[in-house]
C-alpha cells in the first residue's frame, strides 16, 4: 500500500520528526507513523505552525516532514516565503490532494487550483505521485533533493494513488 | 511549590519595563548556550542589541512563529535550554501553538512574552492585550501550567534562573513600555541560519 511504502522511504532518509494536521485519506500513514518508535509524532493546530517546528527541528539536527491537505497547504505562504525558502531551510511537506478527480466541496476544487501556482512561484520542488510503482523512487529522490540542496520540497498524493481500489490492483 | 505554578500574577499591577533592558538581562543570565528564537520586530531587534550571539536566531518574517520553531529545536536538542521571545502581537496570531507546546510538555522549553499593548512597529495600533487579553491566563488555559507575570525586573530575573533549571515548559510574560529598539538585525537569512546551526553544533 503507498502508505507503508511512504513510511518505509521516510525512515530510509532519516526523517524522525512528523508534525501532521489531519486528514482522512493520510488517516492509515498517520497511525502507521504514530505506532512506530522511530518517529515522534505532534498534532499542531495549523500547517503554519507545523512548518516553524519542522524547521527549527531541522536546525537542530532533526529531519521532519509536514503531512496536510490541499486547503491546508493554501495557509502557507507566507511562511515558504518568509522563513523556509530565504533561511535555506529544507521543509518537506506531504499533500494530502483534494478538490479534483471527483471533489464535491467547490472550496477545496478551488484551493486546489491555488497550490500548484503558489509551489512554482516560490520555486519550491513539487512532484504529483500518481502510481505505486513509482512512489518510491519519486519520494526518495525528492527527499535526499532537499537536503542536498537546502530547499523544501512537496509531494502532492494524487487521488489516483491513495484512493481505495480493489485489492491486488495497483497502479 | 515552583514560581510557576505559585500564581499567574497579574498584568495590570505588573511593572511597565523596558524591552531593551530585559533582552539584556536575559541575555546575561545565558551560560550555557542556550538557544534563542527571537520574534520578528522589535522583540529580534532588541535581542540582537543585546549581544549576537551564535546560539540566537533572528526571524525576517513569518510573524507569530517564534515559539513553534523554538519547540521544533527543543525537540531536537532535549539536553539545551531553548528559548522563545515573541511579543504580544505576534502570540496573538498563533495561539494554537501554546497548546502545543503544552501536549508536548516540553521540559527545556521558556516562552519568554514582551507585551506592550500594541502592533509598536506598525504604526502603534493597539492589540488585544491592551483590551483584556491576558496571555498568561490564555496559556494557562491552553495548559501550560507553569505560565506567570513577572512583576518586576528582579522578578523576571528569579523566574528565568528557575526556568533555566527546573523542568519546563514555562511561560514568562512581562509588561513593556514603547521605547524604540535599540538596534536592528542583519538581513541575510542564510547566515543568520548558519551561524545560528553552527552555534547549535549542528553539520547538515
Amino acid at each position: 500500500m503507498w502508505h507503508d511504502i511512504l513510511l518505509k522511504v521516510l525512515k530510509a532518509n532519516q526523517i524522525r520528526l512528523v508534525a501532521y494536521v489531519p486528514d482522512r485519506v493520510l488517516t492509515p500513514l498517520i497511525s502507521a507513523l504514530a505506532a512506530d518508535d522511530f518517529f515522534t509524532v505532534v498534532s499542531p493546530s495549523r500547517e503554519e505552525e507545523a512548518v516553524g517546528i519542522v524547521a527549527g527541528a531541522w536546525m537542530g539536527g532533526t529531519r521532519g516532514v509536514v503531512l496536510m491537505q490541499t486547503s491546508g497547504f493554501a495557509t502557507l505562504p507566507n511562511v515558504l516565503a518568509s522563513l523556509a525558502v530565504p533561511y535555506q531551510i529544507p521543509v518537506l511537506m506531504v499533500v494530502s490532494e483534494r478538490g479534483t478527480l471527483g471533489e464535491f466541496n467547490i472550496g477545496q476544487a478551488m484551493v486546489c487550483r491555488t497550490m500548484r501556482p503558489v509551489l512554482e512561484c516560490l520555486g519550491i520542488e513539487n512532484h504529483t505521485i500518481a502510481r505505486d510503482d513509482e512512489l518510491q523512487f519519486i519520494a526518495d529522490k525528492t527527499i535526499q533533493q532537499a537536503f542536498l540542496t537546502l530547499a523544501p520540497a512537496c509531494l502532492i498524493l494524487s487521488p489516483l494513488l491513495t484512493s481505495p481500489r480493489p485489492k491486488g490492483e495497483t497502479r | 511549590m515552583s514560581a510557576g505554578e505559585s500564581a499567574p500574577g497579574n498584568r495590570a499591577s505588573s511593572k511597565v519595563m523596558n524591552r531593551a533592558d530585559l533582552c539584556k538581562r536575559l541575555v546575561a543570565r545565558l551560560k550555557s548556550d542556550e538557544a534563542v528564537i527571537g520574534g520578528i520586530g522589535n522583540t529580534n531587534f532588541d535581542l540582537w542589541a543585546a549581544g549576537q550571539r551564535p546560539q540566537n536566531f533572528y526571524m525576517l518574517g513569518s510573524m507569530g512563529l517564534a515559539c513553534p520553531i523554538a519547540l521544533g529545536v527543543a525537540m531536537a536538542q532535549q539536553h539545551r535550554r531553548v528559548i522563545g521571545i515573541e511579543g504580544d502581537g505576534s502570540i496573538l496570531m498563533q495561539l494554537g501553538s501554546l497548546g502545543t507546546i503544552a501536549a508536548q510538555a516540553q521540559k527545556n522549553l521558556i516562552i519568554v512574552i514582551l507585551d506592550n499593548g500594541t502592533y509598536q512597529i506598525t504604526g502603534g495600533q493597539p492589540t488585544l492585550t491592551s483590551r483584556g487579553a491576558d496571555i498568561v491566563a490564555i496559556a494557562r488555559g491552553a495548559g501550560l501550567a507553569q505560565s506567570a507575570w513577572a512583576c518586576d525586573e528582579k522578578d523576571f530575573e528569579a523566574r528565568i534562573d528557575i526556568a533555566l533549571t527546573a523542568d519546563g515548559p514555562w511561560l514568562i510574560a512581562v509588561r513593556t513600555d514603547d521605547k524604540p529598539p535599540t538596534g536592528q538585525t542583519e538581513r541575510n537569512p542564510s547566515r543568520i541560519r548558519d551561524r545560528f546551526m553552527q552555534g547549535l553544533g549542528v553539520i547538515h
